[in-house]
């Protein structure tokens, strides 16, 4: 029998394939379809911060526009005695998430600043989360902050969320630090349990007819992962967290390397998207039909092996990896005269 | 026991008593008593309960001549039943109410009285609707003051069980239903003892049931209808001992006692007030001042008006009273006197068996549509009755100069008591004012012994409203039901008002006066103006500022500044200790703001927090120093009316008008919106003619017509003004011409929908379009000499413009300008475009809502003509006729039409036969053939009136002068009836649809913003599916209902659905269309609306994702196509494209039911998504259909 378990977060999972953050997360009946499916947790759709500030914003002004300046209507809504804003829509659906399924329910906060996230982790935690997932969503655009406090700025919000919530606490990371297993490390130390690498962040297109910046988000490809397999690879034992892929985890194969390279579990969303939430299944037969074929008795004699701990030539995660690229590209790139 | 008391205003009081003891209420929503059926729809809507432990049903009606049906039914069938009304609506239950009243039906009505609509419609308040009533057989119960609307409603609620005479509870509009006071509750307790549940249950078994049958409701004949009627008659009798023992009873409970006619003041008085309503509260303070100094006068306050009791009067009447004054807060022309006093009169005839001489009575009217009523016009009234020789018949508050009837007042005579603090704040609708001080109140009403009491008054402006609040807090119970007129406190929150009005005028000698202001403690008086600055030397105020913005701005606030200038009020005014005041608001932040999330709730206390260390108290110098004046009111070059009597209403002195300033009939001249510079745009769009394609656009949609453009030749140039733009035309038909756009700085209320629309952007800096808003004060100036510059350019000649182009129509010359709609309004560019299309033909019949506000409310009109002298014809008559009003407006010209060109052949020989066939024969279709007629019929007059005067015996003269007076008719003339949707859709549907189906000619242009939008939001049978609104808390379940549809179902209706932003030449084609079709015409138009919840800079968006989700297609039904075999209807918008979620989830309207209840807004909207496929298809097939 093949052992597909693996723990994550201090959670024990049946098998290594979790769904990651995405809209999907929004029904509850597609969390039930994933679990049928077979996978071992879900990472909630984010709640974004912004979204939350943005919507109170939005209803102060409904209700107060206009109001109280013309006599024959001195407002134009009737008063709402139950406000279910942002977040109070976000712990319902936590708490039918954790009625309704048997795996673990992580929670995701997307955001940047320490204020509002504190209590909303809080809430999240006292709704029954498992764990929380925070999504740093961060450009540091401003030619003013220095790297310095930008790292700062991440490690104040772990070490404050660390402090009120006792669940545990994972990061999702974008790669775009200057020295980022150092960086790792600290918000290991901070109070992470787990690193989520890496976000995919929308990145802006330029819309030439109507010159105007439009946002887009490409569904990953299998190409992604290898980003991903590189630092999961360079952090597997140097670092005091669990490591968790994200982002062109589309095949078994992709989740196999995730776990060679030394990931606890692979999350997917892009492949679900595309391919549908019953396909969860087909990657994990894969899985263990792979595993079978290898020989391999379980996930966790596989986790790390590939790491840059444990492969035959480390160098290959570092540099020396880009050249030999280069090198093997060089002859078939090159068509002959 | 020791009641509760709270700070409730007359509405809900009287909302809380109905709804604990109804089972059923019927409601619509009218000025000022809208809030009642609001509150009583939310608590039924919260599951609130009556005091039988069931929750009232509450049902919206389409007008309140439905909602007293109802009633009746709801009654017939025993249900304890009530609606709450007002003015033309209870005009509209008068039917129904002697039907109930001659069946003797326990009933109550709530009613917020109010001005009847006569010379002109007024919101505002006088007993004119229940004076109407009084003949109904209701009994007329009258409240003096909040508290008493709270403990009356209950004795109205329990009286009318036992007597059987249903009982219409009324209260004065706007002075008692919307002040603010601090009151004892009763408590359900209270309630229960007062009601008894017998008489319920005998309500019920006196109801139509098929288990006990009977018939109800006859048509009697001459035989027994008489007798019938005298039945009553034992009912009517016992009714006023049944309402005094329900007072003694309540008394016993509660503590208060209320008689029939309460006489307060001397027991020996020779002089009494007989009064009903709020102004018996300041008769009452007025009299207790006088007695005290030495006066010998009282007030006799009128509870139970109908029946009236000849014997309570007399013996609530002290025997000693010499000269009665009875005053009427209505007008009745032609009567003898007012109703009161003709009771009155009579009451004292038929009772007075005293030894002493009956006391001479005379009655006035006073306070009409909430005309100020104060003690120096009470004390008039007393002196008036110690005149050897009194005026009979006398009015008081105003100044009448042609019948002379007014009493002069000393308008310096005052009551208010020393220890009462009397505050007053100036601040605009937009920066919070009024909703922080009915905080302050509520806190001070909350956490002392003081009583309190807030009113607040509303200009009738959507946009840019001015907002006066009056406070009043002491030790002592507040009577005075007037407004402030000497405060020991002022605050003024904007800046601009001190040369627009004067703050300072009742500021009493040393004042506080609290001033938001840019400038700093030593900078600030150096910018005052000179009148502000010998005020506070000459009445020695205290002097403070505060940049009530930069604070607002740094807390995240915003623009809005309420919790600023209401924190720097508790600082200044020291009502509570400083401490305890910041806590008391910081704890009422949180329960307003609560709801609305915690980063609402920061920002406001951060707000609050940073406020005192920005408040100065000013070191006032010694001398006045500034040359700074008030503003003019209106230019120098404005008509002498405007000069006279609109710029005393525009500067707030409309009250000091004479009698004789005014029209007779309520006509008043066009154009004048144009003399009232508002300047409430911060920022204003500005021109980039080298990027611009010309393409009018911006023109298009600016709701206040403040964006113009004109061709012209460059001649006119010479004297431009240095700053004055201009570039070359283009279009391929005016070459060597040149082209401005130019912007009103003054009357744009900066709504930027023209920015929105702007179709260019720059090549170089994409932010930026070929117009961009720029701050309005820097460019104040120079934009104005250019807009003076720009209107003097020549007018466009219309016959050279394709009227059937968007870039050709910017060019036609608006007749509906500067309205008071708000901004970024989603009706106005519509009026706007029917002006410049049609305007110099146009007669409007304007339903009451919105587009009869902003387009006629005083002082000013924004209907203007042009150069001619032409333009809109513009009345508004009712709110629920406005289809069948048009239609006679209709009538008028097809019946003058045919009498003129039955006239006309007479006139061949004098005006030559080419002429009258010319006349006749006129197709008059187009901008040139119309000209060509106004020519003729030109030609036509001139030799009639040379006919007239050359040959004054000639036989022919009487029918020569007939033809002169009707021979305008014969040019095209057309009529529009517009409304919005509560009048098309509701109240006037059942007229709309007789017009339609009459054949006649008639544009009809419905404003659909799918809501009441001029009452505030309330649903109507256009409300979409799953849209909140008021009467829809939970979210409309039902689809909008398809008036399109309905109305092509008649074959022979042009029909259009239309929404500018969306696609502006399928409108304009609409337009054109409907007004050249020889029949009734349809025009739906999609109007964003500021009760559809975000911000209207985003309205042109909204109405593009309306179409292109389904939620509004776009289409035009012509019958003529089908009588060419082609199907009658061509749809003008695509399939749906996107989903209706995209649509609905920008608004609020939708969004909120999303946070309130997500599965009932995700039920709705896949029903509302099911619609919109379905009506999609429904159209499509019938555009295939020939």
């Amino acid at each position: 029998m093949i052992d597909l378990t693996t723990n994550y977060l201090g959670l024990e999972l049946k098998n290594p394939l979790v769904p990651s953050a995405s809209p999907l997360m929004r029904h509850l009946d597609n969390l039930k379809r994933m679990e049928d499916a077979g996978a071992s947790a879900v990472v909630l759709h984010s709640l974004f911060e912004e979204q939350i500030t943005r919507e109170l914003d939005a209803f102060d002004f409904v209700m107060t526009h206009g109001a109280e300046s013309f006599p024959e209507a001195l407002s134009y809504f009737p008063e709402m005695t139950n406000y279910n804003l942002g977040l109070d829509g976000y712990l319902e659906h936590i708490q039918n998430a954790k009625a309704t399924l048997s795996i673990p329910v992580i929670a995701s906060l997307n955001g940047y600043s320490a204020g509002g996230w504190v209590d909303y982790a809080r809430q999240i935690q006292r709704a029954g989360a498992d764990a929380l997932e925070l999504n740093m969503y961060y450009i540091a655009a401003d030619p003013e902050l220095d790297s310095r406090a930008v790292e700062d700025m991440y490690l104040e919000l772990v070490r404050e969320i660390r402090r009120v919530i006792h669940i545990p606490l994972a990061l999702k990371l974008g790669h775009h630090f200057t020295a980022f297993a150092n960086f790792a490390s600290k918000i290991a130390d901070a109070g992470a349990d787990a690193l989520v690498l890496f976000n995919r962040f929308y990145q802006p297109d330029l819309d030439l007819e109507n010159l105007e910046i439009v946002p887009s988000l490409n569904l990953s490809s299998s190409y992604e992962l290898r980003l991903r397999l590189r630092w999961v690879g360079l952090l597997y034992g140097r670092v005091e967290s669990d490591l968790a892929v994200t982002g062109g985890v589309h095949t078994a194969e992709d989740v196999l390397k995730a776990m060679m390279a030394g990931a606890n579990v692979a999350m997917t969303t892009s492949a679900l998207l595309h391919n549908g939430i019953p396909y969860l299944s087909n990657i994990l037969m894969d899985l263990r039909q792979w595993m079978l074929d290898h020989e391999y008795e379980s996930i966790r004699q596989m986790q790390g092996s590939m790491s840059y701990k444990n492969v035959a030539h480390p160098a290959a995660f570092e540099r020396a990896n880009y050249v030999s690229v280069l090198r093997a590209f060089e002859p078939r790139d090159v068509m002959p005269g | 026991m020791a009641q509760t008391k709270t700070m409730l205003d007359a509405n809900e009081a009287a909302a809380y008593v109905a709804h604990n003891l109804s089972e059923v209420i019927a409601i619509y929503p009218i000025t000022p008593s809208s809030a009642m059926g609001e509150w009583a729809d939310q608590w039924s809507s919260e599951g609130k309960k009556n005091i039988w432990g069931t929750t009232p049903l509450v049902v919206e009606m389409q007008s309140e001549g439905g909602a007293a049906g109802a009633v009746h039914g709801a009654l017939q069938t025993g249900s304890l039943t009530t609606t709450f009304t007002a003015s033309q609506g209870l005009l509209l239950m008068l039917p129904n109410m002697y039907k109930i009243a001659g069946e003797l039906t326990s009933a109550v009505f709530h009613v917020s009285a109010r001005s009847l609509a006569a010379q002109a419609l007024s919101i505002f308040g006088d007993h004119s609707d229940v004076m109407a009533a009084r003949m109904t057989g209701w009994a007329l119960l009258c409240s003096n003051s909040v508290q008493e609307v709270m403990d009356l409603a209950l004795i109205a609620h329990a009286a009318t069980l036992k007597a059987r005479i249903p009982i219409l509870h009324f209260f004065d509009g706007f002075r008692t239903s919307h002040e603010v006071s601090k009151i004892e509750m009763v408590d359900e307790a209270d309630i229960r003892a007062l009601v008894d549940d017998e008489l319920v249950r005998a309500h019920r078994a006196r109801a139509l049931s098929p288990d006990n049958p009977f018939v109800r409701g006859t048509a009697q004949n001459p035989d027994t209808y008489f007798q019938a009627r005298e039945t009553v008659n034992p009912y009517y009798l016992a009714t006023p001992e049944i309402v005094q023992a329900a007072m003694d009873q309540f008394a016993a409970q509660v503590g208060r006692q209320y008689h029939l006619f309460d006489y307060v003041g001397a027991p020996n008085a020779e002089r009494v007030i007989v009064i009903m309503g709020s102004g018996a509260e300041t008769a009452q303070e007025t009299a207790e001042y006088l007695n005290a100094q030495g006066a010998n006068v009282g007030v006799l306050k009128v509870h139970l008006y109908r029946p009236f009791s000849v014997q309570h009067f007399m013996n609530a009447l002290p025997r000693s009273v010499k000269s009665i004054a009875v005053l009427d807060r209505t007008k009745e022309p032609g009567s003898i006197g007012e109703p009161l006093y003709q009771d009155v009169v009579t009451a004292l005839m038929e009772g007075w068996n005293d030894a002493n001489a009956m006391p001479r009575v005379i009655g006035g009217r006073y306070g009409l549509s909430s005309k100020e009523f104060t003690p120096a016009m009470v004390k008039a009234i007393y002196d008036e009755l110690a005149a050897p020789a009194p005026k009979k018949h006398f009015t008081v508050g105003i100044y009448d100069d042609v019948t002379h009837t007014s009493l002069a007042y000393d308008a310096n005579f005052s009551t208010e008591a020393a220890e009462t603090t009397r505050a007053l704040f100036y601040g605009l609708g937009s920066d919070g004012t009024v909703g922080a001080n009915k905080n302050s109140i509520k806190i001070i009403g909350d956490e002392t012994d003081l009583y309190a009491q807030g009113y607040f008054v509303y200009d009738s402006k959507k946009s840019g409203s001015i907002t006066i609040s009056h406070l009043r807090f002491g030790p002592q119970p507040i009577h005075s039901a007037y407004l402030i007129r000497r405060a020991n406190f002022v605050a003024c929150h904007q800046f601009s008002f001190l040369e627009r009005m004067d703050v300072l005028d009742a500021a009493e000698h040393g004042a506080t006066f609290l001033l938001n202001s840019p400038y700093g403690p030593d900078a600030v008086w150096d910018h005052l103006p000179r009148s502000v600055q010998e005020q506070i030397l000459s009445k020695e105020l205290k002097f403070f500022v505060i940049d009530a913005y930069d604070v607002a701005r740094e807390a995240g606030m915003g623009g809005r500044i309420n919790t600023v200038m209401q924190t720097c009020f508790f600082a200044i005014s020291g009502v509570l200790p400083r401490e305890q005041a910041i806590e008391a608001i910081k704890h009422a932040i949180e329960k307003t703001y609560g709801k609305r999330g915690a980063q609402v709730v920061a920002k406001n206390f951060a707000a609050v927090d940073q406020t005192l260390a920005n408040l100065f108290q000013v070191t006032v110098p010694a001398h006045a120093s500034s040359e700074l004046q008030m503003r003019e009111v209106v230019s120098a070059r404005a008509p002498a009316f405007v000069q006279n009597v609109t710029a005393m209403m525009m500067a707030g002195h409309g009250d000091d008008l004479p009698v004789s300033a005014l029209p007779v009939d309520g006509t008043y001249p066009s154009g004048t919106a144009q003399w009232e510079k508002r300047n409430i745009a911060l920022e204003i769009p500005v021109w980039d003619q080298d990027i611009c394609i010309q393409c009018g656009k911006c023109v298009f949609v600016c709701p206040h017509s403040v964006i113009r453009a004109k061709v012209y030749d460059p001649k006119y140039l010479t004297d431009a003004p240095e700053t004055f733009k201009s570039v070359p035309a283009r279009w391929k038909e005016f070459e060597h011409q040149s082209y401005s756009l130019q912007v009103s700085p003054e009357d744009c209320t900066g709504c930027a929908l023209c920015v929105q629309v702007c179709p260019v952007k720059n090549k170089s800096e994409t932010r930026l379009k070929a117009i961009n808003m720029m701050p309005q004060a820097p460019l104040r100036d120079a934009e104005k000499t250019n807009w003076e510059f720009f209107e003097s350019l020549p007018a466009m000649d219309r016959t050279h413009l394709s009227t059937h182009l968007v870039k050709d129509d910017q060019l036609l010359e608006p007749l509906f300008e500067f309205s008071l709609a708000c901004a970024g309004c989603g009706e106005t560019p519509y009026l706007k475009l029917l002006s410049q299309l049609f305007g110099d033909r146009a007669l409007i019949a304007n339903a009451t809502g919105c587009s009869s506000i902003y387009g006629g409310n005083m002082p000013t009109t924004p209907w203007t003509f042009n150069d001619d002298g032409r333009g809109p014809a513009w009345s508004n008559s009712l709110f629920e006729d406005n289809a069948e009003f048009g239609l006679g407006f209709r009538l008028t010209l097809d019946k003058r039409t045919e009498y003129a060109r039955e006239l006309l052949p007479q006139f061949a020989a004098l005006v030559g036969q080419e002429l009258i066939d010319g006349i006749l024969n006129a197709a008059q279709t187009n901008e040139t053939e119309i000209l060509k007629q106004r020519g003729r019929v030109q030609a036509l007059k001139e030799k009639l009136e040379a006919f007239l005067t050359d040959t004054p015996n000639h036989p022919s003269l009487a029918v020569a002068r007939e033809l002169l007076s009707v021979a305008d008719v014969l040019v095209k003339k057309n009529v529009w009836i517009v409304g919005g949707d509560g009048w098309a859709y509701d109240i006037g549907y059942g007229g709309l649809d007789h017009v339609l189906a009459s054949g006649r000619n008639v544009n009809v242009v419905v404003l659909d913003t799918e809501v009441y939008s001029n009452t505030g939001g309330q649903m109507s049978k256009s409300t979409p599916r799953g849209a909140i609104a008021k009467f829809a808390a939970g979210g409309k379940p039902n689809a909008k209902k398809d008036l399109a549809l309905l109305a092509m179902t008649y074959g022979n209706i042009y029909v259009a659905r239309v929404a500018f932003g969306a696609n502006d030449s399928q409108t304009v084609k609409a337009f054109l269309e409907a007004e050249a079709y020889d029949g009734p015409s349809l025009i739906l138009a999609y109007s964003h609306c500021i009760a559809h919840g975000y911000d209207l800079i985003h309205g042109l968006e909204q109405q593009k994702a309306a179409v292109a989700s389904g939620y509004f297609p776009l289409f035009r039904y012509d019958p003529r196509l089908v009588h060419e075999g082609k199907p009658g209807l061509q749809l003008d918008s695509k399939a749906p494209s996107i989903a209706l979620e995209k649509f609905e989830s920008n608004e609020g309207r939708f969004a909120m039911l999303n946070q309130q209840n997500p599965q009932a807004a995700a039920d709705l909207l896949k029903l509302a998504q099911a619609d919109v496929q379905t009506r999609w298809k429904m159209y499509e097939n019938l555009a295939s259909q020939k």
